[in-house]
C-alpha cells in the first residue's frame, strides 16, 4: 500500500516526501499533496457522506455497494475522460471480487474528498496519469476486502472454512459440498461482520481479468447516442445560456446594449459579471443569436497591447537575468572541456480544445445548490460554488458526468465557477454552454516554455556536461501554492528533466519563473511537466548524436546502457520498426525519441515525408511500451494511439498566439486538427512486464513531438527548435515555391500541376 | 411549425426557420445523441443523415430539411448497416471519450450503405471530415473494414511474447476480444 | 548648344504650362458651385418613401456609405478602414455628426461640394477612393437627404487615422489636376428614349451605386476605362467580374430571377454566393433596396456594352471531374490520383461544397458554375479560402471560416487548385508564391 496512504497530513506534505521521491512523482503529483485527504479502503466508509447507489446492502468501503438483489454498484473516484479509468478501476475491483465486468454497473462518484481522493494526489481528482498508479493497490484492496466479508459471510451461514470457498462471477460455492448462495444472499450478513485488519490480494498468476484486453465498460451507450455527457443533460425548467468574456485577458465589462439581442425569438435575459455577459435563451440557438446582436462595450485593460512577442520576449529575458532556481546538480558542468554544443527551444502556449465545449449546469436556491457537469476535479467545484453563493459545502451537490475530454482542461473549474455566478442571478437551472471561440479563447493554456540547453562532449561523442536551464510561468504556483518547493521551484517544470534517462558525469538543471501577466491563465494540458522537457531533451540528444557523427538510436543506446527497461523498449521499437534496414526515399527520414515519464517506458519511431513546400506527412510509426503490468492492454495500445496523434496534432499545427491581449485562433479552422487522411500506419508493441503499472494516458503525446521533430530533421537536415512545424524552413528551396502546387508528394518530387 | 421526420416518426417544432438541425434535435426534441462541437462544418460531430447522405446538421437551417427522412444515432441502428457499424465499434473498442463517435458512426454508416467495401482511399474521404481529439482514427479504419470484410479484424495490441507453434492459433489467442461473458 | 537651349526652353513651357493647369485645376477643383448642372429629374429613392429620413436611410443605403465608413464589427459611420492603394494606403473618416472628428459642422454646401466636386470642408481635394466621381452625379436633393440621415444618428467621436501615402502620393494638389482631367462634374441625365426602368438602374448603378468603380478597369492614372466599362477588374486582392450581358465572360446567360437573386440576396442558384467586397456590398446595400429597384438595375444591367474577356475565363458548366464525381466522393479515377489539394478538400472542405459541386446544408456553398472556381487567376478563390466570408442578410447567415491562418501558402495553393481543375475544369496556376503575395497582412 502506498505510503502516504491513510496519513493525509503526514507524510503526504510536500515537504516530506524527499526530493527525489517528489520529482518521480511528477509535479501534478506534488501539486495536489499539499492538499491532504485520502481515500479509506479498510474500514466502513460509507456513513461519511453520500453514496451514489441508493441504499446497498452491504457497502464495504467507498467503491463498492452490493445490493441484496445481487446487484454490484462500484463507484469510480477517478473520472472517465476518454481515458479508461472506468473500465480499469472496475477491472482491479472486479478482479479481486472474482466478478466478471459485465455484472458491474459503474457510477460517477460524489463529490468527497474523504472518500474519493486520489491519495497519489492528495485531492479529489483526476490527472497526471495517476489512475492505474495508485488504483493498483486501492481497489484491489478495497475488492479484496469486499470478497473477504462475502465469503466470510457465506462461510459462516455454512459453517465451513472460508479457505474451502471459491467465487465465480460473484456466486461462492464450498467445493466440497457443492453448495452455492450468490453475493446478494449474503450481502446483509457481510455488512454485519467487521472489516478485517488486512486483506491479501490476488497473486498476479490467478489474473482472471487483469491484462486482458476486455470491452470498456463505458462505450455501449457512445455508440448509440444514448449516453449523456454534462453538455447533453436536461433538468426540469432549465434555460440555455451561452457566454462571451471580455476577449482581452484581465479586460474587464463596462456596458451591454442589447435593445438588439431582445428581438431575437426564445431570447430571455441577459446576465453580466465582472468580465462576461451571459445570454440566456430557450435553447442555444437563441441564446447564440441573441449573443451576437448584443453590442458589448469592453474595458480592454492592462493588457490591451499584450502578444506572445512580448511574452517570448519577456521569457528571454527572464531567462538570461532572471534567478535560477536549481533543480538538479551533479558533478560541475563548468569548465568541462570538450566539443560545446548549446540550443534554445521556444515551445508556444496550448489550448486543449476538449471536442466537448465547456459547459455547466447551476441550479442556485437559497437552500443549496446543484452542479451538473463534467469535472476532474468535482470537490474544486463545491469549493468554488460555496464561495460564491455563500451556501454551505453540504448543501452543494456536484452530479459528475462523463466527460468529452479532459486532457487537463477539466482540471480547472473555472467554467463552473462563471457559470454559479450567472446562475445566482436567476431562479432556474441554467445552463451555461461555451461555444467553440469561447472554449479556445479562454482556455488555461499550457505554458509557454524558453529552454536553452547546452552539452560538451567528450572524445567519444557522449556528453561530459550538460546544462539545461528552463524558463517557464508557473501552473502549481497558482494551481497548488502550497506545493511549491521551500527554494521556490515547481517540480512539475523540471519533471522528466531533472531525472534523466541518461547518466552523464555533470548536469546542471535549473528553472527561471516568469509568469504572464495577470489574467493569463496557465493549466496543465496533456503530459504536464514531461511533454515541455522530453520534446527539448530529445531533440537535443538528437542534436549531439549529429554532432558526434553518431546514429541518433545507437548513440542513445550507448548512452542507456545503464537503464535495462529504456533500452528494452529502445530495442523492441528499432528491430519493429527496421530502424536503419532498407534504404529511404529523398526527404523521407526516421526520428526516435526515448524517455520514461509517468513511471513508464516508451520509445517512439516516426517516419515522415516532408514535401519540396515543407508539408509534412507522417508515413509510419512504431511504439514500444513498458508501462509495468498492463491491466488493460486494450486501452493500453488506444491511449498510446490517441496521445500520439494528440501530440502530433500540436506538432504540426497548434500553438496559440496573442495580440492585443487576445488570443489569435477561433475555431477548428484555425486552430487546426489532424484527420483521419493525416493519420499514419501506426503500431504500438507492449512490454510484457511484471513491474507495477505506470502511467499510461499522458505517455503517447509526451514522446509525439521529438519522434516526428527528429524524422523531420532526418528528412531535411533542418532543425526546428519550436512548434508549431514551421513548414517555411523545411522549403526546399525558392524554386519549390514557385512551382504549381498540387501534390503533397510522395517521393519528395515537386509535380508539376495537371490539367 | 415545421414537421419533421426524425428516425421514421414524425415531429412538429415551432422554431425560426434559420435555426441549425442540431439545436432543434438537441434543445427542442431532446435528442442529444447528436453532438455541438464547432458550429462551422469542421469537426463533424453533429452529423446526422438526410435520407441517408450524412450532413453536417450544425449548419443545416431547419427548414431546408423538408420532407426528407433525418436519422440520428438514436435511429441509426435501426439500419443493418448501422447495426453494424455499431457492433463493429464496440469489437474494435475504437471509443475513447466518445464525444466525436456518434458523428463517427453516422459518416461510416453512410459510406458504408452507399460504398460496401470502401478502399482506404474511400474511408479517407468519408471520414476526414470527422474530427477525434482523442485520436481514434487508426481503430475508425479498423472497425470500417470489419464491417466492409465481415471478418473480425484483430486489435492490434500485441503483447510482445515468443511465438508460439501455430501463428494463426497465437494471434488467435492473444487478438479475438476476450468477452466479458467468458471470464467466469 | 543649340539642341540644349531647345530642350531648355521646352522644359520651361511645359514647368509653366503645368503650373498654370495646376493653378488652373487647383482653383476649379475647390468651385463646389453647382457647376449649372439641372437636377436629375430622377429620384434616388422610391416615391413611397415620404419621410425624409427614411428616404435619406435609403439612398445612403444604395450609395453604401456604410461599407467604407465602417470597419468590420465597428461603430457605423465612423470610418477607419483601410485602403490599401498601390501607392499607399488610405483610410476612410468618420461621417457622423460628431463635431471634433465628424462633419457635424459640415453646412449643406459643404456637404455637396464633397460629393459633387471631390472638396473637404477646408478646401482640400479628397482622394479619389472616394467615390465622388460617381456621386457627383447625384441631385443635390438625394445627397442632402443622405446628409439629414446621417444627421439624424448619434454623433460618434472617432479621430481620424492618418494616411499612410508616399510622396509624390500624399501631395493633395496633385489630385486637382487629376480632377481636372478625369472629374465631370455633371449630374445624371435622363436618357431620352429608354425606359424609366432603366433610367432609374442607371441612377442607382453610376451615380449611387457605383457599380463601376469596381467592376470597370482603371488606367495608370487611375482613371475608369470607360471603353471597357463593366468589363472587370482586380482590386485589395478580389476580382470584380464581369458583369455586362456578354454570354461567355459575362453575365449574359443569367436568369432574370439569377440576377436578382444575386444581387437581392447574395447568393443565385448555379451562379455562385458574393463574397468579400461584393459580398458586404449586398449586406450593407443591395439587400435594403426595394424589388423594382432590383428590378431597374437587372434592366440596366442587361442593356450595358457586352465586353469581352479573355480566353480561358468562360464559366466552365460541366467540368467533367465534377460531373464524374457524387456529392460524397470524387470519381475513381480522380481518387486514385490523390494530391495535396484534394486531400486538404476531403477534411475542410468537402462537408459543405460537396464532390459534385452542389453544396450541402446552405446553398450557398455550391461551387458548380461559379466565377470563382473559373477564374485561372482564382483571384476570389484564393481571398475566401484566405479569409473566408460571411454573408448576413434579413434572409439569414451564410458562412464560411477562414483558413488563412492555419494553413500554409502552399496548402492554401494546393487547394485552389483543386477547386479550378475539379470545379472550373481549368489548368492548376497556383504557386506557394503567389499566394504569399496575396495574403493580406
Ligand atoms: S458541430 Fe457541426 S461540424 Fe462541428
Ligand atoms: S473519442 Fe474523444 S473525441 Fe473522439
Amino acid at each position: 500500500m502506498n505510503a502516504r496512504f491513510g496519513d493525509p497530513l503526514g507524510e503526504g506534505r510536500p515537504d516530506n516526501p524527499s526530493r527525489r521521491e517528489a520529482l518521480k512523482l511528477g509535479g501534478l503529483v506534488v501539486a495536489f499533496l499539499w492538499l491532504g485527504g485520502g481515500a479509506k479502503v479498510l474500514g466502513r466508509a460509507v456513513a461519511q457522506g453520500p453514496v451514489a447507489a441508493g441504499d446497498p446492502a452491504f457497502a464495504p468501503n467507498a467503491f463498492i455497494r452490493v445490493g441484496a438483489d445481487g446487484s454490484v454498484h462500484l463507484v469510480m473516484p477517478s473520472i472517465e475522460m476518454g481515458q479508461g479509468a472506468y473500465t480499469g478501476q472496475a477491472t482491479l475491483l472486479a478482479e479481486e471480487m472474482d466478478l466478471g465486468l459485465d455484472q458491474i454497473v459503474v457510477e460517477h462518484a460524489p463529490a468527497n474528498r474523504k472518500l474519493y481522493a486520489n491519495p497519489l494526489l492528495g485531492e479529489q481528482a483526476t490527472g497526471g496519469s495517476t489512475t492505474i498508479r495508485y488504483c493498483w493497490t486501492t481497489m484491489r484492496q478495497a475488492g479484496a476486502a469486499a470478497r473477504t466479508l462475502l465469503v466470510n459471510a457465506a462461510a459462516a451461514k455454512w459453517k465451513v472454512d472460508p479457505a474451502q470457498c471459491t467465487v465465480a462471477r460473484g456466486v461462492i460455492r464450498h467445493e466440497a459440498s457443492g453448495r452455492t448462495v450468490g453475493y446478494g444472499e449474503v450481502a446483509n450478513a457481510a455488512a454485519q461482520l467487521p472489516v478485517p485488519e488486512k486483506v491479501q490480494e490476488k497473486d498476479p498468476s490467478a489474473f482472471a481479468l487483469i491484462g486482458k484486453p476486455l470491452r470498456r465498460v463505458d462505450t455501449a451507450g457512445k455508440v448509440d447516442g444514448s449516453l449523456q455527457f454534462g453538455i447533453d443533460l436536461r433538468v426540469p425548467d432549465m434555460k440555455i445560456a451561452t457566454v462571451k468574456a471580455c476577449p482581452t485577458f484581465g479586460g474587464k465589462l463596462v456596458a451591454v446594449d442589447d435593445s438588439r439581442a431582445r428581438q431575437v425569438p426564445g431570447f430571455v435575459a441577459v446576465l453580466k459579471i465582472a468580465d462576461a455577459v451571459a445570454v440566456v435563451g430557450e435553447h442555444f440557438w437563441a441564446a447564440k443569436q441573441a449573443m451576437e446582436a448584443l453590442d458589448i462595450t469592453w474595458d480592454h485593460g492592462p493588457n490591451a497591447h499584450y502578444s506572445t512577442e512580448q511574452l517570448f520576449k519577456d521569457l528571454a529575458e527572464a531567462s538570461k537575468n532572471g534567478t535560477p532556481i536549481p533543480g538538479k546538480a551533479v558533478g560541475n558542468v563548468d569548465g568541462v572541456k570538450g566539443k560545446a554544443l548549446e540550443a534554445t527551444y521556444q515551445l508556444p502556449l496550448l489550448a486543449h480544445a476538449t471536442l466537448e465545449p465547456q459547459n455547466a449546469i447551476v441550479h442556485v436556491r437559497p437552500d443549496g445548490c446543484d452542479i451538473w457537469t463534467g469535472t476532474q476535479v468535482p470537490a474544486r467545484c463545491v469549493d468554488v460554488a460555496a464561495k460564491l453563493t455563500g451556501l454551505k459545502p453540504e448543501t452543494i451537490v456536484v452530479h459528475n458526468q462523463y466527460m468529452g475530454g479532459g486532457f487537463g482542461r477539466r482540471l480547472f473549474e473555472d467554467p463552473v465557477e462563471q457559470a454559479v455566478a450567472f446562475a445566482r442571478q436567476v431562479s432556474y437551472p441554467l445552463k451555461v454552454v461555451w461555444t467553440r471561440e469561447e472554449d479556445i479563447a479562454h482556455d488555461r493554456f499550457r505554458p509557454a516554455y524558453y529552454d536553452r540547453i547546452a552539452a560538451t562532449l567528450g572524445d567519444d561523442g557522449k556528453p561530459l556536461a550538460w546544462t539545461h536551464r528552463i524558463t517557464s510561468g508557473s501552473v502549481l504556483a497558482t494551481f497548488a501554492p502550497g506545493a511549491m518547493a521551500k527554494n521556490g521551484m515547481d517540480s512539475d517544470a523540471i519533471e522528466c528533466a531533472a531525472d534523466l534517462p541518461y547518466e552523464f558525469p555533470n548536469v546542471k538543471v535549473e528553472w527561471v519563473r516568469h509568469d504572464p501577466p495577470d489574467g493569463l491563465h496557465l493549466g496543465w494540458w496533456r503530459g504536464v511537466g514531461p511533454v515541455h522537457n522530453v520534446f527539448v531533451i530529445e531533440s537535443f540528444i538528437d542534436e549531439l548524436a549529429h554532432a558526434a557523427n553518431k546514429d541518433p538510436l545507437a548513440y542513445r543506446r550507448d548512452l542507456l546502457q545503464k537503464n535495462p527497461r529504456a533500452l528494452a523498449v529502445l530495442n523492441l521499437a528499432a528491430e519493429k520498426a527496421g530502424w536503419g534496414k532498407g534504404s529511404l526515399p529523398a526527404r523521407v527520414g526516421r526520428g526516435v525519441a526515448v524517455a520514461a515519464p509517468f513511471g513508464s517506458y516508451l520509445c517512439v519511431i516516426v517516419e515522415a515525408e516532408v514535401s519540396p513546400q515543407g508539408e509534412v506527412k507522417l508515413r509510419r510509426a512504431v511504439a514500444a511500451v513498458d508501462c509495468g503490468v498492463a491491466v488493460n492492454p486494450n486501452t493500453v495500445e488506444a491511449q498510446i494511439q490517441g496521445g500520439l496523434i494528440f501530440g502530433w496534432t500540436t506538432a504540426l499545427y497548434n500553438g496559440i498566439t496573442l495580440k492585443n491581449g487576445t488570443v489569435q485562433q477561433h475555431n477548428f479552422n484555425d486552430y487546426r486538427m489532424m484527420r483521419i487522411n493525416e493519420t499514419p500506419a501506426l503500431e504500438v508493441h507492449l512490454v510484457d512486464s511484471k513491474e507495477t503499472p505506470g502511467g499510461i494516458g499522458e505517455t503517447g503525446t509526451v514522446m509525439a513531438f521529438p519522434a516526428l521533430f527528429n524524422a523531420v530533421f532526418a528528412a531535411t537536415g533542418v532543425r526546428l527548435r519550436s512548434y508549431p512545424i514551421d513548414r517555411a524552413a523545411l522549403v526546399q528551396g525558392a524554386e519549390a515555391l514557385k512551382a504549381v502546387v498540387t501534390q503533397a508528394s510522395d517521393h519528395g518530387q515537386a509535380q508539376e500541376g495537371k490539367v | 411549425m415545421i414537421v419533421l421526420n426524425i428516425n421514421g416518426e414524425s415531429r412538429s417544432v415551432d422554431v425560426p426557420d434559420d435555426m441549425p438541425l442540431l439545436w432543434v434535435l438537441r434543445d427542442v426534441i431532446g435528442l442529444t445523441g447528436t453532438k455541438f462541437g464547432c458550429g462551422i462544418a469542421q469537426c463533424g460531430a453533429c452529423t446526422v443523415h438526410l435520407d441517408g447522405a450524412a450532413v453536417r446538421s450544425c449548419v443545416l437551417p431547419v427548414s431546408a430539411v423538408g420532407s426528407k427522412a433525418v436519422t440520428t444515432i438514436e435511429g441509426v441502428g435501426a439500419s443493418a448497416v448501422g447495426k453494424k457499424v455499431q457492433q463493429a465499434w464496440l469489437d474494435i473498442e475504437v471509443v475513447q471519450c466518445g464525444y466525436c463517435q456518434s458523428g463517427q458512426i453516422m459518416s461510416a454508416t453512410a459510406l458504408l450503405a452507399a460504398t460496401p467495401e470502401p478502399s482506404d482511399a474511400e474511408i479517407d474521404v468519408a471520414m476526414s471530415g470527422n474530427i477525434c481529439r482523442c485520436g481514434t482514427y487508426v481503430r475508425i479504419r479498423e472497425a470500417i473494414k470489419q464491417v466492409a470484410t465481415g471478418q473480425k479484424v484483430a486489435p492490434q495490441t500485441i503483447p510482445n511474447v515468443a511465438p508460439t507453434a501455430s501463428p494463426a492459433a497465437a494471434a488467435a489467442a492473444l487478438l479475438s476480444f476476450v468477452r466479458v461473458e467468458d471470464m467466469a | 548648344m543649340k539642341l540644349v537651349r531647345a530642350v531648355l526652353a521646352l522644359v520651361a513651357i511645359v514647368i509653366v504650362a503645368a503650373v498654370a493647369f495646376t493653378a488652373y485645376a487647383w482653383f476649379i477643383v475647390r468651385d463646389g458651385k453647382e457647376t449649372g448642372a439641372p437636377q436629375p429629374a430622377v429620384a434616388g429613392a422610391p416615391a413611397s418613401i415620404t419621410d425624409p429620413i427614411a428616404r435619406g436611410e435609403y439612398l445612403t443605403r444604395a450609395a453604401d456609405c456604410a461599407a467604407c465608413h465602417t470597419v468590420p464589427g465597428g461603430q457605423p459611420f465612423t470610418g477607419g478602414l483601410a485602403f490599401k492603394m498601390p501607392f499607399g494606403t488610405i483610410y476612410s473618416t468618420n461621417i457622423t455628426a460628431d463635431k471634433e472628428t465628424g462633419i457635424g459642422d459640415w453646412s449643406d454646401d459643404e456637404f455637396v461640394r464633397a460629393l459633387h466636386a471631390g472638396v473637404r470642408k477646408d478646401g482640400q481635394p479628397l482622394y479619389p477612393a472616394f467615390p465622388y466621381t460617381s456621386y457627383t452625379a447625384l441631385s443635390r436633393d438625394d445627397v442632402l437627404a443622405i446628409k439629414a440621415y446621417l444627421f439624424s444618428l448619434p454623433p460618434k467621436h472617432a479621430p481620424a487615422t492618418p494616411n499612410e501615402l508616399s510622396f509624390p502620393f500624399n501631395q493633395r494638389w496633385g489630385l486637382s489636376v487629376w480632377n481636372a482631367l478625369f472629374l465631370k462634374k455633371e449630374r445624371f441625365q435622363p436618357v431620352q428614349g429608354k425606359s424609366e426602368a432603366w433610367n432609374r438602374g442607371a441612377y442607382l448603378a453610376t451615380a449611387l451605386g457605383h457599380c463601376d468603380e469596381c467592376h470597370t478597369p482603371r488606367n495608370a492614372m487611375y482613371a475608369l476605362k470607360s471603353s471597357q466599362a463593366l468589363s472587370g477588374e482586380v482590386l485589395q486582392g478580389w476580382k470584380a467580374y464581369n458583369i455586362t450581358p456578354d454570354k461567355t465572360y459575362g453575365i449574359g446567360n443569367w436568369s432574370e430571377q439569377q440576377l436578382a437573386d444575386y444581387l437581392s440576396k447574395g447568393h443565385a442558384g448555379g451562379r455562385g454566393t458574393a463574397s468579400g467586397p461584393m459580398g458586404e456590398v449586398v449586406q450593407n446595400s443591395l439587400q435594403y433596396l426595394s424589388q423594382e429597384d432590383i428590378a431597374a438595375l437587372v434592366t440596366y444591367l442587361r442593356e450595358a456594352k457586352p465586353q469581352q474577356g479573355s480566353a480561358g475565363t468562360e464559366v466552365n458548366e460541366r467540368p467533367a471531374l465534377a460531373l464524374a464525381s457524387t456529392a460524397n466522393a470524387p470519381g475513381a479515377e480522380e481518387l486514385a490520383q490523390g494530391g495535396l489539394g484534394q486531400h486538404l478538400f476531403q477534411g475542410a472542405c468537402a462537408a459543405c461544397h460537396a464532390w459534385n459541386g452542389q453544396g450541402r446544408q446552405v446553398e450557398a456553398a455550391a461551387l458548380l458554375g461559379t466565377q470563382a472556381a473559373n477564374d485561372p487567376e482564382a483571384h476570389n478563390l484564393t481571398q475566401v479560402i484566405l479569409q473566408g466570408s460571411t454573408l448576413r442578410t434579413m434572409h439569414g447567415e451564410t458562412s464560411m471560416p477562414s483558413f488563412g491562418q492555419a494553413y500554409t501558402d502552399a496548402e492554401v495553393a494546393a487547394l485552389g487548385n483543386f477547386v479550378l481543375v475539379h470545379f472550373g475544369g481549368k489548368p492548376a496556376t497556383l504557386t506557394a508564391d503567389e499566394v504569399a503575395k496575396r495574403r493580406t497582412p
